[in-house]
């Protein structure tokens, strides 16, 4: 019988990919937001399990909304990126100190 | 083993596997590839949770517009990605120490989590029995009821995020010819056109 635990266990995993990810590829930015998309499925992952473990359906509307909120950061921040692009060439995020923040 | 379980760990341990290759793999490519994989497999796994729209939203919203997007600015940018991943060894000791040190804090809250006294009670929305009401319908009647204002605010926050994509990345170059719609509708023919009459054999 598969339980919550197990569910739990593969978004555990995928989340902790994700971090890995994003340290790895430090200089480059798509695979960081790729890597940040993983992590936002993983938290689905987590509550649509929770959702139809406890039988309450509101985990699953609120997938519904973290998947909208990922969509939206997917596309700006790849316009940003291409905006980036447009500017300097490169995708480097270590170069983004024109603001000297 | 029963299907169920068999389909579960299909499916697992290819998200599991594929969310690795998309943090590893030299071409962005393949990793926009390998994020595809991951999403649809995870969309099975909820298909198998009793989660069918949220599924079909899955399949639809990532793999029909968010990887194509990923794919479209990875294709367009003309990025030397050899460069970019001749570091990554040297990135390796610390992500997997921070990773590391993830897991080890997610198993000490799986170790001593339990459910609340009386969660059952407190629950917002009791799932209605599917044979009676499917996953959609009842997705459909909370949605458009209990959670307008949220759903209102989710397709604002869309909109939001669309115009902000286009005023980002929209360029006026110069030295094109650009139609300019005042001018022509202000147009007056009386005075863009000159009749003339020209004699025969002796032009203008």
């Amino acid at each position: 019988m598969i339980g919550l635990e197990h569910y739990l266990t593969v978004a555990a995993a995928l989340f902790v990919i994700a971090i890995f990810g994003i340290f790895v590829n430090r200089k480059n930015v798509i695979v960081i937001l790729m890597s940040i998309e993983l992590m936002l499925l993983s938290v689905n992952i987590n509550l649509v399990a929770f959702s139809a473990y406890l039988g309450d359906l509101v985990g699953q509307i609120f997938t519904m909304f973290v998947l909208t909120v990922a969509a939206a950061e997917a596309a700006i921040g790849l316009a940003i990126l291409v905006c980036f692009y447009r500017n300097r060439g490169s995708i480097a995020v270590d170069d983004v100190n024109v603001m000297k923040g | 083993m029963t299907l169920g379980e068999f389909a579960f760990y299909a499916f697992s341990v290819v998200t599991v596997v594929s969310g690795l290759f998309v943090v590893l793999a030299r071409n962005p490519v393949h990793s926009v590839l390998w994020l595809i994989l991951a999403f649809l497999s995870s969309a099975g796994l909820f298909v198998l949770l009793g989660a069918e729209f949220v599924a079909m939203l899955m399949v639809i919203v990532y793999v029909g517009a968010v990887a194509v997007l990923f794919l479209f600015v990875v294709m367009m940018l003309d990025v030397d990605f050899t460069e970019l991943k001749a570091k990554m060894a040297s990135y390796f000791p610390i992500a997997g120490l921070i990773g590391a040190v993830f897991l080890a804090q997610l198993v000490l809250v799986y170790g001593v989590w339990k459910s609340a006294d009386g969660a059952a009670a407190l629950r917002g929305a009791p799932t209605p029995d599917p044979a009676e009401i499917h996953n959609t319908l009842a997705i459909g009647q909370l949605i458009y009821d209990d959670y307008i204002h949220l759903f209102q605010a989710a397709g604002l926050v869309l909109l939001v995020a669309m115009i902000g994509a286009i005023v980002l990345t929209l360029r006026h170059r110069p030295n094109v010819k650009r139609q300019n719609v005042l001018a022509q509708m202000y147009r007056d023919p009386a005075k863009a056109m000159e009749l003339k009459d020209v004699k025969p054999g002796q032009g203008l």
